[in-house]
């Protein structure tokens, strides 16, 4: 109760991003509508071919209340990198250039555009809204769709059992190039995302936020679910909240001791074929990852 | 201020074509340049680098990471309403291909150079025209480019074109790869103060400003996307008129104009016309002066313009040909030239029915010789009085036939 409190003093009234037609219970468009709250009407927002450019802008009804434009699907960076190129030019003052794109958007076809923006150390913010699939086109495996879930081309039957690669550590793929600021987030926890989209702000250079954006439809959860199984993901350790700045990382929350996996993904019909094999491998998996990030973070022990 | 802010260079200077480009650029001050480098177009881009790092160009310099990024960021520029400018080849035009047909249709005025490069496979970085004439249909203004002068001039007017309130459509120059960008040739700079007033800042209201935001870049369904495309298709028709006026009012100022989508020379009463586009031209003007000499009633057309496409001009300055062939570097696989499929549908609707040759040369750079202009011309009078079979020409190819 506090924490909303807080928030409701925190963010703006204004809707920024309205009137879209992102199904119920859309993790994605919560993102936008919350870091769009926190950036302002003085914002050029720059979203690829994907779910929000396919809700957000269909002529006569555009949702934006800022300036808004689709860019093609591997350009997002590049456009945003275009436009604030423009925005040094014509000297404007104090405006924000955005980002939106999706995790097939960002760690596939996108991912050479954002890769030279940071190299550039380009003066914007990239969020990916991680909804695990290429959702907008109905369900397929991206780089960013986890080990076992089931999509439309991972497909279960007698030879197939979901996705069988591994999710691309995107966060530590931009983190690798030396980037002025990245995070995880989730829309689960909005406060710490709102938090990081102002550390964002306040960035000069280039920010990248990662946030985990639950699809009920892509997921298999019922529309009032998402904030739930978002908030799931971070309690059983497979969602691991953190940023980098600086050549540092830092572990924003560490569950005392992590909820099981298996129930996790029991609330997750993508989920709903793997067996003890796949799941033990989750769990490896994750373990691996926090071990590698606590490394990375400086933190010595592990607690559970 | 400095000399050189206020003067003309004071002589010619001796530069390449890809140097001229990149004066041209230069002087029409682009807030925004991206680009990534490719044979033969890379000296455009090191000069324009240089020029930034020496403080002679003020502009933002993206060294990005692909062409596609290139052009993705000139229209980010340009949705700002900044003029930006790219430049590419080959390879790399075709990898932008999704952003050209974007640019063209956001309306983007990107002004952009194309150094003509044969495609791979097999690979080969030298010059002919498949690679622009690939894209013909990707909604830019085409322009072909003949010496190293109009290409500085063009690239300045290209930004006229392409920003005029009426057009708002992005212009693509061609230059011929190598026998174009890198032959060097004396090329009057004219004076930044006089480029500026013929060329004034880029002004839009179709742009994403702070003070009033909106939405660009849009989706627009069955019920909208067709009035899009036919005001774009309209734009580019009318770029036809401003290109003309453009180059009129260049010419008051500067002393040189290029008359316009298509340069006929000696067609008055040809009997046999090459149509012809880019470096090639110089060539062909020279086998006609001396096929003239000789009595033989020969004509060139230059198509400087292949969008928008000149039907009129064509259909007019080959009102008398008996015979009409058409010289390009490229062929659209399994038909015929591009350039040849134009001509021929311009002259459909004409008159005149002259017999109708295609001759495809120059691919992945091989020469052009005036022997094979000239035997060209003979194939034209052949065809005068007997129907020409085949049509489709290879031109100088080392097994025995003809395409």
């Amino acid at each position: 109760m506090a924490e909303a409190v807080r928030l409701k003093l925190a963010l703006s009234d204004d809707e920024p991003f309205l009137g879209h037609k992102a199904c119920a219970g859309c993790g994605g468009s919560l993102a936008v509508r919350l870091a769009l709250k926190v950036l302002g009407e003085r914002t050029f927002a720059v979203l690829p071919a994907g779910c929000m450019s396919a809700v957000g802008f269909l002529y006569p009804q555009l949702a934006f209340g800022c300036n808004a434009i689709i860019s093609t699907f591997a350009g997002t960076a590049s456009m945003m990198s275009g436009i604030a190129a423009a925005a040094r030019a014509l000297k404007l003052r104090d405006y924000h250039v955005v980002g939106f794109a999706g995790d097939g958007g960002t760690a596939d076809i996108g991912l050479q555009a954002l890769s030279g923006a940071i190299d550039r150390h380009e003066n914007f913010i990239y969020i990916c809204y991680d909804n695990e699939a290429y959702m907008n086109t109905g369900v397929q495996k991206s780089g960013l769709t986890p080990f076992g879930a089931r999509t439309t081309t991972s497909p279960v039957g007698p030879h197939a059992a979901g996705a069988r690669s591994r999710k691309k550590d995107i966060f530590e793929i931009v983190a690798a190039h030396g980037i002025d600021y990245a995070a995880t987030a989730s829309v689960a926890h909005a406060h710490d995302y709102i938090r990081k989209v102002e550390r964002a702000r306040a960035t000069v250079g280039t920010s990248f936020l990662h946030v985990l954006a639950p699809c009920p439809t892509g997921w298999g959860i019922e529309t009032s679910e998402t904030l739930e199984v978002a908030r799931g993901a971070v309690d059983c350790g497979l969602w691991i909240l953190a940023e980098y700045e600086a050549g540092r990382y830092r572990i924003n929350k560490t569950p005392r001791r992590f909820k099981p996996v298996a129930d996790h993904l029991a609330t997750q019909k993508r989920f709903a074929h793997l067996g003890k094999t796949d799941v033990a491998i989750i769990e490896k998996e994750r373990d691996s990852r926090w071990a590698r990030l606590r490394r990375l973070a400086g933190e010595q022990s592990a607690r559970r | 201020m400095s000399v050189e802010a206020t003067a003309r260079q004071p002589q010619p200077l001796f530069m390449s074509g890809n140097e001229a480009v990149a004066w041209g650029a230069r002087l029409a001050r682009p807030h925004v340049i991206a680009a990534y480098p490719i044979t033969p177009q890379t000296v455009v881009i090191e000069r324009l680098s240089e020029w930034v790092a020496e403080g002679k160009l003020d502009t933002e310099f993206l060294h990005v990471e692909s062409e596609h990024s290139a052009l993705s960021a000139c229209m980010g520029a340009s949705a700002l309403g900044a003029r930006s400018f790219t430049a590419t080849s080959s390879q790399g035009l075709l990898y932008m291909a999704e952003c050209l047909q974007y640019a063209s249709g956001g309306r983007f005025p990107i002004v952009m150079m194309n150094a003509n490069r044969a495609l791979a496979l097999p690979w080969n970085i030298y010059g002919d025209q498949q690679d622009s004439l690939a894209v013909l249909s990707s909604g830019w203004i085409q322009i072909y480019i003949e010496d190293a002068q109009e290409a500085l001039d063009m690239t300045i007017q290209g930004f006229a074109i392409a920003e005029h309130a009426e057009v708002l459509t992005p212009v693509m120059l061609n230059l011929d790869g190598f026998v174009l960008t890198h032959t060097y040739e004396p090329v009057d700079v004219p004076a930044p103060a006089d480029v500026d007033a013929f060329l004034p800042p880029f002004r839009t209201p179709s742009k994403m400003s702070l003070e009033a935001p909106t939405s660009m870049g849009f989706t627009a369904g069955p019920a909208h996307y067709t009035e899009f495309k036919v005001q774009q298709h309209r734009a580019i028709l009318r770029a036809e008129r401003v290109a003309s006026e453009v180059d009129q009012e260049f010419g008051r100022r500067f002393g040189r104009s290029y008359g316009g989508a298509v340069v006929p020379y000696r067609c008055d009463g040809a009997d046999v016309v090459l149509v012809t586009l880019g470096s090639v031209a110089g060539i062909v003007r020279e086998t006609v002066d001396r096929l003239r000499a000789r009595g033989v009633a020969a004509g060139m057309l230059k198509l400087r313009f292949m969008r928008p496409f000149p039907e009129r001009e064509i259909v007019q300055a080959l009102s008398t040909a008996r015979s009409v062939g058409v010289l390009e570097k490229d062929v659209s696989f399994g038909h015929q030239g591009a350039v040849f499929s134009e001509v021929s549908s311009a002259l459909a609707g004409s008159a005149a029915r002259p017999a109708l040759l295609n001759f495809v040369a120059g691919l992945g750079g091989r020469d052009i010789s005036r022997n094979d202009v000239e035997q060209m011309f003979d194939q034209l009078q052949v065809a005068t009085v007997r129907p020409p079979d085949p049509r489709v020409r290879f031109v100088n190819v080392q097994e025995n036939g003809n395409g």
